[in-house]
C-alpha cells in the first residue's frame, strides 16, 4: 500500500557524480521492498514544474532516531533532479511510495548476478541485502562510462561474493562494459538468476545475453513517468503476456521490475503491429 | 513531525473550521461535492483509492473508452512544461467490454458515483457505445470527449466543428435511455466555444464539460526533435486555467442555467472556487492528482473552508457568483447572450433569474 506523506531531508551527500538523499518518510520505509520506488515533488503548491520525479529506493532503515528513513541517489540531470540536489537539512518534501512491483525474491537458495549501470546500482544495495539473508549466492557486475559515474563500489563489495567494476574510459576496474563481462561472470558463478537495473539500452543487451544462456532475468526498466500511480498511461512498453500476447503495459505498476525476456527491448517506443489494441493495418 | 505544507501530506486534512454544504446538482445527479476527478487522470478510480476514499468526493470521470481495445500512441507520449504538461496517450483502453465488466463494477462495488466518458472514430461508434451502455446502469452520467478525430472527415476533430458535434450528441441521445444525463465535452480549440456548446445543446446535451485539453507541441533542443513521439499532444494543468476560466465564463452568460463541468489547470480549492465563480457547478481535477494523487480530496477540503469564509452556507450559492454584475469583461458582440436553443435548460425563466439576479443580501 503506497503512502503520501511529507518527509524531511535529513541529509545531502556527494558520491562521486551522484547525490545521496536521506529523508524521513515514516510508513514508506517500513514498507519497501527491494526494486520499489518512490516518487517526490519538486517544490511546492505552487511549483511550476508539476510532475513527481521518480527514484529507485536505495536504502531504508525503519527504526532510528528519526523514525522511518530512507535514502535516494539523485544524479543531476535536468531542473528538478538538480532542484532536489540543492536541498538542505529540514527542508520538506512531499514523497509518494513505495511504487511499483518489487523484484521476486527466488524462494530457494540459488546463484544470483546483480548488474547495475550508473546510479542503477542504488537499489540493487537492498536486493543484495535481502538476497544474502535468504542464503542466495550474490555476485555484483556494475559499470559506469567513468568512475564518477559509478555508484556504491564499496559498499556492495561488503554484499556479495564477488564484484566486477568496468568503465568506458578504463579509469576504474576493467575497459568495457558490463556486457563484456557478463557472459563469464554467469558461467563463474554458475548463476540461476541475473537482475539488472540500468539504461534501456543496457537492460536490452543483458536480456539478449541471459536469454542464450537460458539464465532467468528481471530487469528494473526506466520510462518516463507523469503519474507514477498507474492513472495515466504514459509510461507503458511492450511486454508480452503468460497468454503470449504483447500488450502496452504500465512500467509503474506492473513495473518497474520486469522479466528480461518479456519485455519486447527492440519495440520499446513503438506499438508494435501485432500488440493488443494496436491499430489495424490499412 | 513531518507534516509541513498544509494539504500536501496526503491524510493532513488541515485546520477545522466553518464548512460550507458542499452537495450539488449537477442536471439533476445528486453529488455530495462538486469535486470530481477528470477523464485520463484517475484511471477508473482504483488506484487512487488508496490516497483517499474516492465515495467522499463528488465522484469519478472515467478514462474515455472506445468498443474496441486501444493500444494507443506510441511513447515519448509525455513533456513536462511550465506549469503544464503535454500528453498524447491515443486513448489507451481495454475497449468497452472489458471496461464494463471489471472498472464499471469495480467502482459500482465500491460505492463510488461514476460518469462514464466516451470517445469513438465515428458517429456511429458513439451511439454504439451509449447502447452497450444503457441496460448496464451503474452510472450517474455520460460524458462524450469529442475532442476526437473524425475518421469520416478527413480526421478533423468532432469537437471542432458544430455539426459533427451535434451529430455525436443526437447519436448518444438516440441510443441511451432518456434519463441519464448527457455531457458533451468541448475542445478550447475552437473560434467561439459559445456557438459549439448551442450546437450541443439542441442535439440534447443535458450540460457541458469544459475544457479539455488544447494542441500543443515541444522540441527537444537537445535531439532537435519533437518531444512526443506523436509530435502533438494536449496541453494541460494550471497553465490552461485563465483559458478555462474564460470558456466557463462565456458558455455560462450564453446560457445561465446550463449545467457546467469545469476542467483545466485546478490545482487548489481557490482554483475551484474561482470555476464556481465562472459558473461551473462542479470542478474536475486532473493533471494536478500527477503532482498531489490526493488532490481532490485536499481541493475539497479546502473549497469548503473557502465558500464558508466568504458567507454563504451552500457551495450550490456561489455558482456564477461572478456574473452578478454584468461587468463588460468580455467583447460587446460576445456579451450580447445568444437566444437559448429550444428545449435547453436556459429556457426555464426561473433558472434564468436565479442564475442572473442572484443578489447576496
Ligand atoms: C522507476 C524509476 C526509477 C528511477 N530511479 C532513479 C534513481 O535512482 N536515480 C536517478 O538519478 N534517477 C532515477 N530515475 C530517473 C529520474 O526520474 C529522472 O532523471 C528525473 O525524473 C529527471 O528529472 P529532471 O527534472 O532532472 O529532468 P527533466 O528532463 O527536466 O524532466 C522532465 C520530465 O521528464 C521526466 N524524465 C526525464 N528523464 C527521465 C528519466 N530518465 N526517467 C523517467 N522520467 C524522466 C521527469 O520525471 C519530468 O517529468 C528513475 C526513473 C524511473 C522511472
Ligand atoms: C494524461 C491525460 C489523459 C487524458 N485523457 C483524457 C481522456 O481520455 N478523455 C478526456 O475527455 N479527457 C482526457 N484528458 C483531459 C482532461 O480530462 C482535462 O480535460 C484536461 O487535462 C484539463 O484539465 P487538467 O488541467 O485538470 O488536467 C486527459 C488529460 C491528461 C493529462
Ligand atoms: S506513470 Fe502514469 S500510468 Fe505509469
Amino acid at each position: 500500500m503506497p503512502h503520501q506523506v511529507m518527509g524531511e531531508a535529513l541529509d545531502v551527500r556527494r558520491a562521486g557524480s551522484y547525490f545521496v538523499l536521506s529523508l524521513t518518510a515514516p510508513g514508506i520505509s517500513e514498507d519497501a521492498r527491494p526494486g520499489q520506488f518512490v516518487t517526490v515533488a519538486i517544490g511546492g503548491l505552487e511549483s511550476s514544474m508539476l510532475l513527481r520525479r521518480a527514484f529507485a529506493i536505495h536504502r531504508v532503515q525503519s527504526r532510528g532516531v528519526y523514525g522511518g528513513t530512507l535514502e535516494i541517489a539523485v544524479s543531476p540531470h535536468g531542473l528538478g533532479s538538480r532542484w532536489l540536489t540543492e536541498r538542505r537539512r529540514h527542508d520538506q518534501l512531499s514523497i509518494v511510495g513505495p511504487l511499483g512491483k518489487p523484484f521476486s525474491i527466488p524462494s530457494r537458495r540459488v546463484s544470483c548476478v546483480l548488474v547495475g549501470g550508473g546510479y542503477g546500482s542504488a537499489p540493487l544495495f537492498m536486493l543484495a541485502e535481502h538476497l544474502r539473508d535468504n542464503g542466495c549466492r550474490v555476485d555484483v557486475l556494475i559499470g559506469a562510462s567513468t568512475e564518477e559515474k559509478l555508484f556504491g563500489v564499496l559498499d556492495l563489495k561488503r554484499l556479495s561474493s564477488s564484484i566486477t567494476v568496468t568503465t568506458e574510459d578504463g579509469s576504474s576496474g576493467e575497459t568495457g562494459r558490463v556486457t563484456d563481462r557478463l557472459a563469464e561472470l554467469i558461467d563463474r558463478s554458475s548463476a540461476d538468476i541475473v537482475y539488472a537495473c540500468g539504461p534501456m539500452g543496457m537492460l536490452s543487451a543483458i536480456s539478449a545475453i541471459t536469454a542464450k544462456r537460458r539464465v532467468f532475468t528481471q530487469c528494473s526498466v526506466e520510462e518516463s513517468m507523469a503519474c507514477g500511480i498507474g492513472v495515466c498511461m504514459t509510461c507503458v512498453l511492450p511486454v508480452i503476456g503468460d497468454d503470449g500476447v504483447t500488450r502496452m503495459v504500465r512500467s509503474c505498476v506492473e513495473g518497474p521490475t520486469m522479466r528480461g525476456d518479456r519485455v519486447r527491448w527492440a519495440d520499446v517506443g513503438t506499438i508494435p503491429a501485432d500488440a493488443w489494441g494496436a491499430a489495424e493495418a490499412p | 513531525m513531518t507534516r509541513a505544507i498544509i494539504g500536501y501530506g496526503g491524510t493532513d486534512r488541515g485546520p477545522v473550521g466553518a464548512r460550507a454544504d458542499m452537495t450539488t446538482d449537477l442536471a439533476g445527479i445528486e453529488l455530495p461535492s462538486p469535486i470530481l476527478t477528470a477523464s485520463g487522470c484517475a484511471a477508473s478510480g482504483k488506484e487512487l483509492d488508496a490516497y483517499f476514499d474516492i465515495t467522499a468526493i463528488g465522484g469519478v470521470i472515467t478514462k474515455s473508452i472506445m468498443l474496441k481495445p486501444r493500444a494507443g500512441r506510441a511513447t515519448p507520449r509525455m513533456a513536462e512544461t511550465p506549469s503544464g504538461m503535454l500528453n498524447s496517450i491515443g486513448l489507451q483502453g481495454p475497449g468497452i467490454e472489458a471496461f464494463i465488466e471489471e472498472d464499471l463494477a469495480w467502482l459500482e462495488s465500491r460505492g463510488a458515483r461514476t460518469i462514464v466518458s466516451i470517445a469513438g472514430e465515428t458517429v456511429d461508434e458513439y451511439g454504439k457505445l451509449a447502447q452497450k451502455l444503457r441496460n448496464v446502469g451503474g452510472f450517474e452520467a455520460l460524458e462524450v470527449n469529442i475532442s476526437c478525430p473524425n475518421v469520416d472527415d478527413r480526421g478533423l476533430v468532432f469537437a471542432c466543428n458544430p455539426d459533427s458535434a451535434a451529430a455525436v450528441i443526437q447519436a448518444v441521445r438516440r441510443n441511451s435511455d432518456g434519463r441519464t444525463p448527457i455531457f458533451a465535452k468541448l475542445s478550447p480549440d475552437v473560434t467561439s466555444i459559445v456557438e459549439i456548446a448551442e450546437s450541443v445543446v439542441r442535439a440534447g446535451a443535458a450540460g457541458v464539460t469544459l475544457i479539455n485539453t488544447l494542441l500543443g507541441m515541444v522540441i527537444d533542443t537537445g535531439t532537435m526533435r519533437p518531444a512526443l513521439a506523436g509530435l502533438t499532444g494536449g496541453l494541460s494543468g494550471p497553465a490552461i486555467r485563465p483559458v478555462a476560466v474564460r470558456c466557463i465564463f462565456q458558455v455560462r452568460q450564453a446560457f445561465p442555467s446550463l449545467p457546467i463541468i469545469g476542467a483545466g489547470g485546478v490545482r487548489t480549492g481557490n482554483d475551484a472556487l474561482e470555476f464556481l465563480l465562472a459558473g461551473a457547478s462542479a470542478v474536475s481535477v486532473g493533471t494536478s492528482i500527477f503532482n498531489d494523487p490526493s488532490a481532490p480530496m485536499r481541493i475539497h477540503d479546502e473549497l469548503a473552508r473557502l465558500v464558508a469564509e466568504r458567507g454563504f452556507a451552500r457551495v450550490s450559492d456561489i455558482v456564477g457568483h461572478a456574473h452578478r454584475e454584468r461587468d463588460a469583461i468580455v467583447t460587446e458582440a460576445q456579451a450580447d447572450p445568444v437566444e437559448s436553443p429550444e428545449g435547453a435548460p436556459a429556457s426555464d425563466p426561473d433558472d434564468e433569474l436565479s442564475a442572473w439576479d442572484f443578489v447576496r443580501e
